[in-house]
């Protein structure tokens, strides 16, 4: 099972992993900020992880460490 | 396991870049590809001015930080004093295609056995959004209000392309970072021109199609989708020269 | 080689570069100093060194900034239009605490100029050339022998106090040929523990740098700087003092002029008069103590120079505008002749023969 985890407090809410994350689980929480001042990137639905790092690959802010 | 973390070639700075600005993406490719060729201990950055001025806080290894398009000379001086480093540029656009246009044709004239990271992104970052002299036609920016007219002011410099035709230079190509597959292509050709420089093979440029979202006026998604529609266009994707073919 | 050979002055700091073990040249076609890079050309190879001909001087003087990043000894040279160009990098050299060496064998000027010999870059050697607050070392050689001596020194003191020094000469220091001495016994060597060298070869990461966007952090640097330069000028002043014992005038002048002002004081003295001089050997950090203390004394002095007055500053200001100043010049490429020194050292002696 893999598992996606996020340095929040780096997000800077640009959704480039939304974009690029084929399960469409990775999503911008819309409802709250981080210490920045954006909304953050999160995972809805972690068991549906595949792992694909695509997310991780597509994020310029180094946010995303990715786990199998 | 771990199928995805942060690479030791950064420091933990984090960017001072804007939301969506796609020069994270290609720092991380070069210092991956830094750490996973074993060379960051005997690295050296040449920091340009623009956006990535600040580049020397980013790459985990030493740096030098250059005036504005002089990289390529800087690092000919720190390459011939230090054979066996590995010594690199990171330019945008700006930088190496207008003020530093002749260092650049010149280090690829020579050969220089050093590696380019150009960063295109069709305009001045870092004063805020000035044509650049890769804008395309018709871009609006702050100084071509009415987008460039390419009568007045001239048509965009194709730097893959003319370099292409400089005998001496080595490895030319030319990249994007749009999207998860372009992204791993990208990083291809980075590994490909270290290791060019690595094997002594002479003067590598990847020139990487990258996006603007602050000065282009557009949403982070947005600028993904303008880079396919108009940079491609003007700038097609591919290996311009490659004088190590046959090489293998 | 410890005994004397006869060299042209160009060629004769170019072999002193290397003897100081300067193994990096970069430079660009400019009259009067292209056979330094001539000579490099030659020479370079054969001592395992690096000439490189740059595509400007914008690009050798960035060259030479990669090169003193990472510890090691490079040089440059050229001629005045050149050294404008390099102003730029000469400024980041400074920023960025790079001990290098430029020669500028100076040609009349503004613009294009000519080619003839000239003192007129003194303002853009002392007073900056660049933009920001930094100081050059300023050389001044007035033999081939000094060519050889302040090379030498500029090295030296560039890697001493972390900046870059200048040598200043003219096109007929540069294609004077005298009898010099070249070996310069052992070459003192600092700390180079901030080059980057890769950090497989040091503790942490060195960065070589120039900006700081944060003013107070600037200004730290820059006040770090001048606590530098402040001890350059209270230990590394260099002069030469003609005659001074019993003058009532003092000629200030360097290089070709000195000797032509040495010419004449001999023919002043030949008359009664009590003519000295003090010949600044870095124009920076200036002689400023000396000359106060000949201002005690003396009643006038003349400032001699191939410009239109640039030096007789720096002269009213070290004597605190105490006596009068005199200028004696030509400018344009022309050398005065001693009798011109001559009847300037008989007008500040009150037209008295």
């Amino acid at each position: 099972m893999a598992k996606v985890t996020f340095r929040e407090e780096r997000c800077k809410g640009c959704g480039l992993c939304e974009i690029a994350c084929p399960k469409k689980i990775v999503v911008i929480a819309k409802d709250r900020i981080n210490q920045k001042g954006y909304h953050p990137a999160i995972i809805t639905d972690q068991d549906a992880c595949i792992g694909c790092a695509f997310c991780a690959t597509s994020c310029p802010d180094l946010v995303i460490t990715v786990e199998k | 396991m771990e199928v995805f973390k942060k690479t030791n070639g950064l420091t933990d700075a984090p960017f001072h870049y804007c939301p969506g600005c796609t020069h994270g993406i290609i720092h991380r490719l070069v210092a991956e590809v830094l750490e996973e060729l074993g060379v960051l201990d005997r690295s050296i950055a040449i920091a340009s001015v623009g956006c990535s001025v600040f580049s020397y806080n980013y790459f985990n290894c030493d740096a030098i930080q250059a005036a504005h398009g002089r990289a390529p000379a800087v690092a000919t001086g720190a390459k011939r004093s230090m054979p066996d480093n590995i010594v690199f540029t990171y330019q945008g656009d700006g930088d190496l295609a207008a003020i530093g246009t002749a260092e650049t044709v010149h280090a690829a004239a020579r050969n220089e056995n050093i590696t380019v990271i150009f960063v295109n992104n069709a305009i001045y970052g870092m004063t805020g959004g000035q044509m650049a002299p890769t804008s395309l036609p018709n871009q609006v920016t702050q100084t071509s209000p009415y987008g460039r007219d390419v009568t007045l002011v001239g048509y965009p410099i194709k730097v893959s392309e003319m370099l292409s035709q400089v005998e001496g230079a080595t490895y030319i190509e030319r990249v994007a970072v749009d999207n998860v597959k372009n992204i791993k292509n990208a990083k291809k050709a980075i590994k490909k021109a270290f290791q060019n420089q690595i094997d002594k093979k002479g003067f590598s440029l990847i020139e990487v199609l990258s996006t603007c979202p602050t000065n282009w006026g557009k949403s982070p998604k947005d600028s993904l989708l303008w880079l396919e529609e108009n940079m491609k266009k003007n700038y097609p994707l591919g290996v311009f020269k490659d004088r190590t073919k046959g090489d293998e | 080689m410890s005994e004397k050979v006869l060299m042209k002055g160009n060629e004769a700091l170019a072999e002193a570069a290397i003897m100081a073990g300067c193994k990096h040249y970069f430079g660009y076609p400019i009259t009067p100093q292209t056979e330094v890079a001539a000579y490099m050309a030659k020479k370079m190879p054969k001592v395992g060194g690096v000439f490189l001909q740059a595509e400007s001087e914008v690009s050798a003087i960035n060259m030479v900034i990669g090169v003193a990043a990472t510890g090691k000894r490079a040089m440059t040279s050229s001629s005045s239009p050149g050294i404008s160009l390099k102003s730029e990098g000469i400024s980041y050299l400074a920023g960025c605490e790079l001990p290098a060496l430029i020669v500028n064998v100076q040609r009349g000027g503004p613009g294009l100029g000519g080619i003839q010999p000239s003192q007129s870059d003194y303002y853009q050697a002392t007073k900056g050339g660049g933009h920001g607050d930094y100081k050059l070392i300023v050389l001044a050689p007035n033999s081939v022998q000094e060519m050889v001596d302040l090379t030498f020194k500029g090295f030296d003191l560039a890697e001493k106090y972390r900046m870059p020094a200048m040598l200043l000469c003219d096109g007929t220091m540069g294609q004077m040929m005298e009898p010099v001495l070249l070996n310069q016994g052992e070459i003192k060597t600092y700390d180079k523990s901030w080059a980057t060298t890769g950090t497989g070869n040091h503790e942490g990461r060195n960065v070589v740098n120039s900006l700081s966007l944060n003013p107070e952090e600037l200004e730290v640097w820059n006040h770090r700087r001048y606590d530098r330069y402040k001890i350059a000028q209270e230990n590394d002043v260099m002069y030469e003092e003609y005659l001074m014992d019993d003058a009532e005038i003092c000629i200030v002048a360097f290089g070709i002029a000195s000797r032509v002002s040495k010419n004449a004081i001999n023919q002043a003295r030949a008359k009664g008069i009590k003519v000295g001089m003090i010949r600044p050997i870095t124009l920076w950090p200036f002689p400023e103590k000396v000359l106060k203390k000949a201002s005690e004394k003396c009643k006038a002095f003349i400032s001699v120079e191939l410009n239109m007055g640039q030096m007789i500053d720096d002269v009213r200001l070290a004597i605190e505008c105490s006596k009068p100043v005199y200028l004696c010049n030509r400018t344009g490429g022309m050398i005065m002749s001693p009798e011109e020194v001559l009847a300037s050292i008989i007008k500040a002696n009150g037209g008295n023969e």
